[in-house]
């Protein structure tokens, strides 16, 4: 345990200033507290730590093994998804059940299941009920689905893409048009899932129909923030031992450890598919506090994104890919929330709703060019980590990436 | 000539026993009421009457009466054709002579509908075939095209011998047989008539020879046969479904209607008794087979209809056979005409495959387009450019802009090809002076920051052209199809596109293979550091290769724009598919981008062919065809060796 503590000293810091932030949060929250914040901001803050979530996936898959993957995002939408299919067949499922108790006689079943298959799938032209939605009415079953579908999707499509030494900007290709396939396969009707009307509705939680908005919020706020705890705490175990080495390695030089006997492809497949299960409950926790999800929520743009959250926190560190998720979408949120103050320039005035993507995009090649450390090497300056100057030869492929070993020499 | 094939008409009308010839004013006369009153379900006969009666002035009073012509005098009720000179009418009466001139308010003109003219317009057909004018022989047998009637053969047949126009006259003797194939009374002309079109393509032939194929179902008892021409028996659970075949038996009357759930449900509910249905208690009544005994009691009691449940169905359905039987009672002309039509069917299907092939060259060409710069960039020098996109969406709206200051559109799309050329070149060079120049070594972040250069583009063309998508106008020389046959056509902008990236292959492999730039480009590509020492610049070579991928994307998107919206996204749309042609092709190889934009574009047209209805299906398909395809050749189609190849 204090071994563990020594390897990762940001894991006791991540855990307070994390503790500190939900006491703070419960005690303004509408629900629990003062009322200070609206329960649309708590759910935004929980939203946050989602996304953060996914953040600390991405690093591990990115910042220590260097696959820049552009589909983390998919298996966050499919987690939601899946998620998703169980909060709207119960809830149709309590609202059918309360009509048909209406008629002088009992519904049988097959009424029942008619009518929930008509109220679902009735805005895409349809009332049968689809195949995938066979677990629909099981709670467990659609948790044990929330896991294990992003986990064989990463498998097959790690297995198939890393076992034919696919790597570099080719990878991150490949794993773009993976997500592309998956929202385009969605966004059609048949395709069981609503298409473009996605699925809505999911802040109503069946069997909980007395219960607030204002105590959901703040019951989601809590579990998203445990969650992110308990994957931070995971993914600090996992880099901190011979495992994270390794994977530091492949990711400095992938030949060389394959060469040194190691089972490279094992390595990566089994990161992918650890970093999809994580994505996976990431969206189950993320998408009832946001209400609805369709297929605009896995485009391509979306992993591109997250991959710009990662690079503006700095890779190679936890703590960096947490704080560029929660930084950049909470200045997401503020700017195209309209609230930011607009800047008139005289001949024409910056109106943020619509330059905040050119603010970030520029932002994020300055960061690129400029800070590849990112929001992290600001605590370097503190830390005194100062990366050799080695003029000339590279530090790796990923220059970016925090590289501690070779830091504190 | 008319008169002749009138007088032969009348003969043959009065051979067969039915009518006089009557003058057209007594026919007129007779049905003064439904005149009048014209509708198009009555007003059949008396058109008839007319067009046979053996009168030679019925054509021009039907004529008349279908140019709004025909009148009727208020003064003495008489029908008089009228004819407009200043103020007043100049009336003629039926029989030709003149009847004087009258006031417009003496005279209560006929004003027939639409679908009576249109009777009236079939009539004429008969006395047109035979018109001086070819233009009017033209249009009655474009009617006939639209309308073909029984009716039709006999005066078309016969006017036939008098036709002296060959383009007219082969188009009769083609109509003719059409008109046999459909109506004809001798089953032997009519299958000579089909065979002597062999695979003809036409529209035509097809929709004469369809409708002999039409069956209906008719359903027997278990080991009878139907009279008739039967086309096949039915089995249910194969060729037709439990549900559909008991559905047969409700309409024949062989059964009562089956039990829907709904129904039994309602029925159910209109019998409840101090909480009981038929015996059974209303809470156990969420079980479907205690609503069964519950119906089945109340049936018993006379409660409700009869109805059959499953278990009835199931045996009714066993007890019956089921069969197609075709409309046409001849088995031979049948046989001949499934036989054409199975021939056309293959000659269709070929021609099918042909244009399935255009269509895939012409998608391919547009994957090339876009692709071709990204060759350069990526293919060539190893950067990846994720705003390469946004060039071409950049290309697209300097096309637009362009067209807002020269109206001509021909002179504009001159203007704007340079023109998309140069903004995108400067803009390119630009990129890759501030940005790309310095992450040469690091590629998964240039991938990164020309995305961050990619949202800011595409945010900024929002902010400047809105969301919504401009129209870029092609010259009209550009719009309209290359026909070929019913089947084939091909617009001239795909054809358009097709040339343009033709016309890059070979400007592409000139600027490589025979140029100093392209020797340099060569060289630093294979080994930048040698080539510096050389005497070759190896900044300004990639500066000048990432400015000419770039601006082949600008004229790409000026292809792009004519073809599609021009919209912010455009670019977004295309990047993905072009990324994949240049991968699945083999990068650094012109002819590997060439052949990954063929079997991209063949493969989508390919997957949209055999589900033609889903294209986002489709393209899903193709993506999932491509990751296994790096399976089998991760370097792609044509794959570089040896020391180019790199790592």
């Amino acid at each position: 345990m204090s071994a563990y503590l020594r390897k990762n000293p940001s894991v006791l810091w991540f855990l307070a200033i994390l503790a500190l932030f939900v006491v703070a949060v419960t005690l303004m929250s509408p629900g629990t507290g003062s009322g200070m914040i609206s329960t649309s901001f708590v759910k935004t803050l929980g939203k946050t730590l989602c996304l953060a979530m996914v953040a600390l996936a991405m690093d591990l898959v990115w910042g220590y093994t260097g696959i820049l993957s552009l589909g983390h995002m998919a298996f966050f939408a499919i987690g939601g998804y899946m998620i998703g299919m169980w909060l709207m067949y119960a809830r149709t499922e309590e609202i059918v059940v309360k009509a048909l108790s209406q008629s002088p006689i009992p519904p049988t079943p097959d009424e029942i299941f008619h009518g929930i298959g008509t109220q679902i799938f009735g805005v895409v032209g349809s009332s049968k009920m689809p195949l995938i939605w066979t677990f629909a009415g099981s709670l467990p079953a659609q948790l044990a689905l929330v896991v294990i579908v992003p986990a064989v999707l990463a498998f097959v499509f790690g297995w198939l893409a890393f076992r034919s030494r696919v790597a570099g900007v080719y990878l991150s290709i490949l794993t773009q048009a993976m997500t592309l396939a998956l929202s385009l396969w969605l966004f059609q009707n048949d395709s069981g899932l609503r298409g473009n009307n996605g699925l809505s509705g999911l802040q109503n939680i069946p069997g909980l129909g007395g219960v607030s908005q204002d105590w959901l919020s703040i019951w989601f706020f809590w579990a998203s923030a445990a969650a992110l705890a308990l994957a931070y705490i995971l993914l600090a175990w996992v880099v901190s031992g011979k495992f994270g080495s390794v994977i530091r390695a492949i990711r400095d030089d992938e030949q060389r450890v394959r060469f040194l006997g190691y089972p490279v492809e094992g390595f990566k497949l089994f990161v992918f598919a650890l970093t999809a299960v994580i994505c996976g409950i990431a969206g189950a926790l993320y998408y009832p506090q946001a209400g609805i999800i369709n297929p605009a929520e896995l485009a391509p743009i979306a992993s591109i994104y997250l991959a710009v959250w990662v690079a503006i926190g700095g890779r190679g560190r936890l703590y960096g890919a947490v704080m560029g998720a929660v930084f950049v979408s909470l200045l997401s949120s503020w700017f195209t929330g309209g609230r930011a103050p607009d800047v008139p320039l005289g001949f024409g005035t910056i109106h943020w709703v619509d330059w905040w993507q050119v603010l970030l995009g520029l932002a994020f090649v300055l960061v690129t060019l400029f800070a590849p450390q990112g929001l992290g090497g600001l605590v370097d300056l503190v830390t005194g980590l100062r990366h050799p100057g080695r003029h000339g030869a590279p530090l790796g492929p990923d220059q970016g990436s925090l590289q501690e070993k070779e830091a504190q020499e | 000539m008319l008169r002749l094939f009138l007088a032969v008409l009348a003969a043959l009308l009065l051979a067969t026993g039915g009518l006089r010839a009557e003058p057209v004013g007594q026919i007129l006369d007779t049905n003064r009421a439904l005149i009048q009153k014209s509708s198009r379900l009555t007003i059949g006969p008396v058109i008839d009457a007319l067009a046979t009666s053996g009168d030679d002035r019925a054509e021009a009073v039907l004529q008349a009466w279908g140019d709004k012509h025909l009148g009727i005098r208020k003064s003495d009720g008489a029908f008089v054709l009228i004819t407009r000179k200043g103020g007043d009418y100049v009336l003629t009466a039926p029989d030709g002579k003149a009847a004087g001139t009258a006031k417009r308010s003496d005279i209560d003109a006929l004003r027939p509908n639409a679908g009576v003219r249109r009777l009236i317009d079939g009539a004429l057909v008969q006395f047109q075939l035979n018109a001086p004018k070819r233009a009017t022989r033209a249009a009655a047998l474009d009617i006939i095209d639209r309308h073909p009637e029984a009716g039709q053969l006999k005066p078309l047949e016969a006017s036939i011998p008098g036709e002296f126009d060959p383009g007219l006259r082969s188009r009769k003797e083609r109509m003719l047989r059409l008109l046999t194939i459909r109506f004809g009374d001798d089953g032997a002309a009519r299958i000579k008539a089909i065979e002597s079109f062999g695979a003809d393509t036409g529209l035509d032939l097809r929709g004469a020879l369809n409708p002999l194929l039409d069956t209906k179902r008719v359903v027997t008892r278990a080991g009878e046969t139907p009279p008739g021409n039967v086309a096949r028996q039915l089995i249910p659970g194969k060729g037709i479904g439990d549900a559909a075949a008991y559905d047969l038996l409700v309409k024949a009357g062989d059964a009562p209607a089956r039990l829907t759930p709904v129904a039994r449900k309602q029925a159910l509910e209109a019998n409840i008794e101090g909480g009981k249905v038929g015996g059974v208690p209303v809470p156990d009544l969420s079980d479907p087979e205690a609503r069964d005994r519950a119906y089945s009691a109340l049936e018993q009691a006379g409660k409700v209809p009869q109805a059959a449940t499953a278990a009835e169905v199931a045996a009714a359905v066993a007890a019956h056979a089921y069969w197609d039987v075709y409309a046409e009672p001849s088995k031979e002309v049948t046989d001949a005409a499934r036989a054409a039509l199975s021939k056309i069917a293959l000659k269709v299907d070929g021609m099918e495959a042909f244009d399935l092939l255009l269509e895939a060259l012409s998608l391919a060409s547009i994957y090339f387009l876009a692709a071709i710069g990204l060759a350069l960039t990526f293919g060539v020098m190893g950067v990846i450019n994720m705003a390469h996109g946004e060039f071409i969406m950049m290309g697209a709206y300097t096309g637009y802009v362009v067209q807002q200051w020269i109206p001509n559109y021909t002179v504009s799309l001159l203007v704007a090809l340079p023109l998309a050329f140069a903004v995108t070149f400067a803009a390119g060079v630009a990129m890759e002076r501030l940005v790309v120049r310095h992450l040469y070594k690091r590629p998964l972040e240039t991938l990164l920051a020309t995305f961050g250069v990619s949202i800011a583009l595409q945010q900024i063309a929002k902010n400047i052209f809105g969301t919504q998508a401009r129209p870029l106008t092609s010259p009209a020389w550009l719009d309209g199809a290359w026909v070929l046959n019913d089947v084939v056509s091909i617009s001239y902008i795909r054809i358009a596109i097709f040339v343009l990236g033709l016309v890059f292959l070979l400007l592409f492999l000139f600027v490589m293979n025979r140029t100093r730039l392209g020797l340099e480009l060569r060289a630093v590509t294979q080994n930048p550091a040698m080539a510096a020492s050389m005497g070759i610049n190896p900044d300004r070579i990639n500066m000048l290769a990432f400015g000419l991928g770039s601006g082949i994307a600008g004229i790409a998107g000026i292809a792009l724009g004519l073809f599609a919206k021009v919209t912010s996204e455009l670019g977004q749309d295309y990047i993905v598919q072009s990324f994949m042609t240049v991968v699945v092709g083999g990068v650094g190889n012109i002819f590997g981008t060439l052949a990954g934009a063929a079997l991209i574009g063949t493969l989508q047209k390919g997957i949209e062919w055999l589900n033609p209805s889903n294209t986002l299906a489709a393209q899903t398909y193709m993506i999932l065809f491509i990751i296994l395809f790096i399976q089998v050749r991760p370097r792609g189609i044509i794959a570089l060796k040896g020391r180019a190849a790199g790592d």
